[in-house]
């Protein structure tokens, strides 16, 4: 393996001397193609659009496959009976840890929010952003404040909403297409200034959509293993 | 200097493999893979750098400065999110041995399916 490793890293690029053609041709023609600054964005919303929706569904059968497995297994278990972990015993909550929780949960969401809408200028965009998103509501349960969590989270409308956030890309894609363009292309005004928030044309819908989706997603898989952390606790 | 990124992506594929290797607990388990991916990481923006170069974020920059490669942070984002995607599905399949077996090494695991 090692000799295979070596072998492979004979044809790499020394360190600092990178002379693909792409990145250099990409970071040319993104700022005065679609006046969004942020080019990694651009990369990842425009010139691999197509490529994100794949990306964006495998996060999609992920959170899918987890809420399968795991309410499968929370039926089973009625049937079963207790399995529950022996001696587990969990100290309460303190208030140091909850304060904590309480007052970081609203700045999360802002910067999550922020990071969601500003793809196009910054170094975020919807995945990012929606993992923040998930996070802050994730304070709230470290806050003890489970029933909040829960009811923040229903998991029907969480269901709703991912598939909402993933059709919603999707549909982003198929509304270029109604106004006879390529699938994902920037058919919005690209707006007047670079690098300003309503810069970048389709970039904002699709990270605010992506947003959505990763929030839902990440709560979804969250609410889930907690589930079954509960049920060993009260089982 | 010039190899040195390169060495830091082996050293870090390799721990995560012996740890994936004599590992006694699937969640340990998984989260050596996590360490194997991030080797990942470390590979594609060492190989993406350019010296001297700047984030390809032109905000505050003219457009035509130096920048390092951002087809390949793309895909470093892609393997990131596919990495959490992998992780999650693989924490729920853990908790689904531990249930049905009761146990999760994987040598035990590996014994009781005979």
């Amino acid at each position: 393996m090692a000799s295979f490793y070596l072998w492979g890293m004979t044809g790499l690029p020394p360190f600092g001397t990178y002379r693909g053609p792409y990145g250099t041709i990409v970071n040319r023609v993104s700022v005065p193609d679609t006046h969004a600054t942020g080019v990694v964005s651009v990369v990842n919303f425009v010139f691999r659009g197509f490529d994100t929706v794949g990306e964006e569904f495998i996060l999609f059968v992920a959170a899918v496959g987890v809420a399968l497995v795991l309410r499968h297994l929370r039926e089973d278990e009625e049937v079963e009976g207790k399995d529950a972990a022996p001696g587990l015993d969990v100290p309460p909550t303190s208030e140091a840890v909850r304060l904590i929780a309480l007052a970081f949960t609203g700045p999360t969401l802002v910067v999550g929010w922020f990071l969601a809408t500003h793809a196009q200028t910054d170094p975020s965009g919807g995945f990012q952003g929606g993992v923040v998103i998930a996070s802050a509501v994730v304070l709230i349960y470290l806050a003890g404040q489970y029933l909040s969590f829960r009811r923040l989270n229903p998991v029907d409308v969480l269901d709703s909403v991912e598939a909402a956030g993933a059709g919603g890309f999707v549909g982003v894609g198929l509304g270029t297409l109604a106004v006879s363009a390529p699938y994902l292309a920037d058919v919005v005004p690209l707006g007047r200034v670079n690098g300003a928030v309503d810069a970048g044309g389709t970039i904002p819908f699709i990270s605010l959509c992506v947003g959505v989706e990763v929030t839902a997603a990440f709560l979804l898989i969250t609410s889930e293993l907690l589930e079954q952390t509960l049920f060993l606790k009260e089982g | 200097m010039g190899i040195l990124p390169y060495v830091v992506v082996a050293w870090v594929l390799v721990c995560g493999l012996y740890g994936i290797a004599t590992s006694r607990h699937l969640v340990h388990q998984i989260i050596c893979l996590v360490v194997v991916q991030s080797s990942t990481y470390v590979l594609l923006l060492s190989v993406g750098y350019k010296l001297g170069g700047i984030a390809p974020y032109f905000s505050d920059v003219p457009a035509h400065v130096r920048a390092v490669d951002p087809v390949v942070q793309a895909l470093t984002l892609t393997d990131v999110v596919v990495e959490a995607a992998v992780t999650a599905l693989l924490l729920a399949f853990a908790i689904q041995a531990k249930k049905r077996f009761g146990t999760v090494d994987p040598l035990e695991l590996r014994q009781l399916r005979g």
